[in-house]
């Protein structure tokens, strides 16, 4: 009996990934087809790759992506960490909920409608001040909202768990808070850090709705490079572009996820040594 | 012992000196969490050079206490001087003090050696002398060959004295050390609590101590003060406190003690006498304590200060028949629980100084307790 439902789960195991990453498997697979015809299979080849190093286009757009995924990951992090910080520590301040609140809706609001919220303010604050152009800017401006939610999620439950009494301990041999936030606090949040920083890294590299909205003419993105080429059928160099995204945030995730997990782990055995020394 | 002349050495009772000035001074300092009072208008003055115990129930107040001492929490109310200064707007990093954190706060990224050395960094102490302060240093807790290893790495005990090392290298003026040996097997324990009053005694350092175990608040402090609900119930020595306890709480608190209930028959300037059902007779003390003829008390009386006699003193008071109901051999002393004729059980405890004595006592023996005049305590509250 426990073995037939233990066959059932596997098969629906089973079932479930291939539904969530066929598509993808499938596409890695034709990135090696050898047929200009991407849906049909004509030998393996490798030769896709470097035509996409020979598509001026496509490489500006992967610049493109990169700067954005970069900068606004960076900015995002450092912004998200101190809001989670705030979040975690000061309990009470007035407006903390509004605070809260707005730090978060960009997780829960459709991206289409921030899109277009981001949209409408750049157009009426290029009409006021002229200021700014679409283009590489807004994108990253609209990139560092939305991502800056994760960041803050993630960082605001690891300080939530991180022992005052450490802050503490280093004010009482006589570190100033700036110096204890930077020697203590940070080194022992840093996993966190660096899988917020994957994490929006990843999420803005893969984003083509907001992009779309807030983007001009000369900056296209990776991904809305790969949308409008495949309006117009899908081609194999696509497919190898495809698979080259994946492997990126791929391993952006599966670090992230290594590290956290890793911190988690070290975390609970601090506690359970801790619990042991208590008797 | 070794211990004992440390401490007759740094006992000059500056506290009873009305010249001194005390180097703690807490005025009636309240902390309220919320609606709960978790320190209740405590006032109290601790000397410079004061090996200062703090004893209490858990939840009691004590870590909160020491918290507001180090800068942690401020006040509700009330104020706290460290050398005269008022220390309500110095931050920890300013304050003469260093803490050891009852959940220890050791930094789990860094080693034993980058733990301990933190505070002298933070000092400018140049590096060479940082090497051989922290070297010294865990020398004396034993942990110099874990100098390189991350703090999970460690056990309980380990990290304890990590800890211990890293409040006692800086040698601040003022110590505050939340249950610094609780960890710590006997032997460890009662080595690091002669270097605890080595370094005292060598520095001048003045320690405020929070402490579970009464025997270590004996032979550590020069003083004890006793907490109850956020209250101090008592401060004194610890002979002080354990011959002349103020209450019941206590009475009870410190050691064990036998309790009786009773009222005053007699209160004269050089005696008192005491009427109890519960001790089965009345109770004879030879100094008078004041109190109103009539007055509820509680008499306590230490195991030690009874005494077990097969025949009756006649005396009419301060002896009490019973029947012995269980005798605990303890190598160098015997416990005895003797029900009286009241239904009262007490405990009585004597030195084995003979082997197998002669006229011993032993299960379902009828005995008389007795006791010294001067033994018994008469508590109003
Ligand atoms: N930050 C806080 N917020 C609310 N209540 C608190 C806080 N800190 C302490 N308390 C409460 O104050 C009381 C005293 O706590 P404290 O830590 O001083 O006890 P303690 O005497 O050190 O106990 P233990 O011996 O168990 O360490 C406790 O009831 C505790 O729950
Ligand atoms: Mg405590």
């Amino acid at each position: 009996m426990s073995n037939r439902l233990s066959w059932f789960i596997i098969l629906m195991l089973v079932v479930g990934f291939i539904f969530l990453y066929g598509p993808m498997v499938s596409v890695v697979i034709y990135s090696f087809n050898d047929n200009k015809l991407a849906t049909l299979w004509g030998g393996f080849s490798t030769r896709w790759y470097p035509a996409l190093l020979a598509n001026d286009q496509m490489l500006r757009a992967a610049k493109h992506s990169l700067i954005i995924g970069v900068v606004s990951a960076t900015f995002a992090t450092t912004f998200g960490t101190i809001a989670g910080y705030v979040l975690a520590r000061y309990r009470k301040f007035r407006g903390r909920t509004l605070f809260s609140g707005m730090v978060t809706a960009p997780l829960v609001m459709p991206e289409v409608i921030t899109g277009l919220s981001l949209l409408l303010l750049f157009v009426a604050m290029k009409d006021l001040f002229g200021w700014p152009n679409r283009g590489l800017m807004t994108v990253i401006l609209a990139h560092i909202t939305f991502t800056l939610s994760y960041v803050t999620i993630v960082m605001q439950s690891r300080f939530t768990t991180l022992d005052i009494s450490l802050e503490e301990a280093a004010l009482d041999l006589g570190a100033r808070p700036l110096k204890v936030f930077m020697v203590i606090t940070l080194p022992i949040v840093a996993p966190a850090i660096i899988s917020g920083w994957l994490l929006s890294f990843t999420i803005s590299l893969d984003d083509l709705v907001i992009t779309s909205y807030t983007n001009g003419p000369g900056s296209t993105t990776l991904p809305q490079v790969i949308f409008s080429a495949v309006r117009l059928g899908v081609n194999p160099s696509i497919n190898a572009l495809a698979t080259i995204i994946i492997a990126v945030v791929a391993f952006g995730v599966v670090t992230s996820h290594i590290l956290m997990t890793r911190a988690e782990r070290r975390r609970q055995r601090d506690i359970q040594m801790a619990l042991q020394s208590n008797k | 012992m070794a211990a004992e002349r440390a401490k007759a050495d740094s006992q000059t009772e500056t506290w009873n000196d009305p010249d001194a000035v005390p180097y703690i001074r807490i005025e009636n300092v309240t902390k309220k969490f919320g609606d709960f009072v978790a320190v209740n208008n405590v006032s109290l003055d601790v000397y410079r050079g004061e090996l200062f115990a703090l004893l209490g129930g858990s939840g009691c107040g004590k870590t909160t206490l020491l918290r507001m001492l180090a800068g942690f929490e401020q006040p509700t109310t009330g104020k706290i001087y460290i050398d005269g200064v008022d220390m309500a707007d110095i931050p920890p990093y300013e304050r003469p003090t260093n803490m050891m954190f009852q959940s220890y706060a050791l930094f789990p990224h860094m080693t034993v050696e980058q733990n301990v050395s933190f505070g002298l960094k933070q000092d400018r102490v140049p590096a060479d002398e940082i090497k051989k302060r922290v070297g010294d240093i865990l020398d004396m807790v034993q942990m110099r060959n874990f100098a390189h290893r991350k703090p999970h790495q460690l056990s309980g005990g380990q990290r304890q004295r990590v800890a211990l090392a890293r409040s006692l290298v800086k040698e601040p003026k003022l110590l505050l050390l939340d249950e610094p040996l609780g960890a710590l097997d006997k032997k460890l324990r009662e080595a690091t609590q002669f270097e605890i009053m080595n370094i005292q005694d060598r520095l001048g350092i003045t320690f405020m101590v929070v402490t579970h175990d009464q025997e270590e608040a004996m032979t550590l402090a020069t003083r004890i003060g006793v907490m109850n609900h956020g209250q101090i119930v008592q401060v004194g020595t610890p002979k002080e406190i354990y011959e002349y306890p103020n209450t019941k709480f206590v009475a009870d608190f410190i050691g064990s003690v036998n309790l009786f209930e009773g009222y005053i028959q007699e209160d004269e300037a050089d005696h008192v006498l005491i009427a109890s059902e519960e001790a089965g007779c009345p109770i004879y003390i030879d100094h008078g304590i004041s109190a109103a003829p009539g007055a509820e008390v509680f008499v306590a009386i230490r195991p030690e200060k009874l005494e077990l006699s097969k025949t009756s003193t006649g005396t009419g008071h301060n002896c009490t028949p019973g029947t012995v109901k269980g005798v605990a051999y303890m190598g160098n002393l015997s416990v005895y629980l003797v029900q009286l004729d009241s239904g009262k059980e007490v405990k009585i405890s004597m030195s084995n100084q003979r082997r197998a004595a002669e006229h011993a006592i032993d299960w379902d023996d009828r005995v008389y307790v007795t006791w010294h005049a001067n033994s018994p305590v008469a508590l109003l509250s």
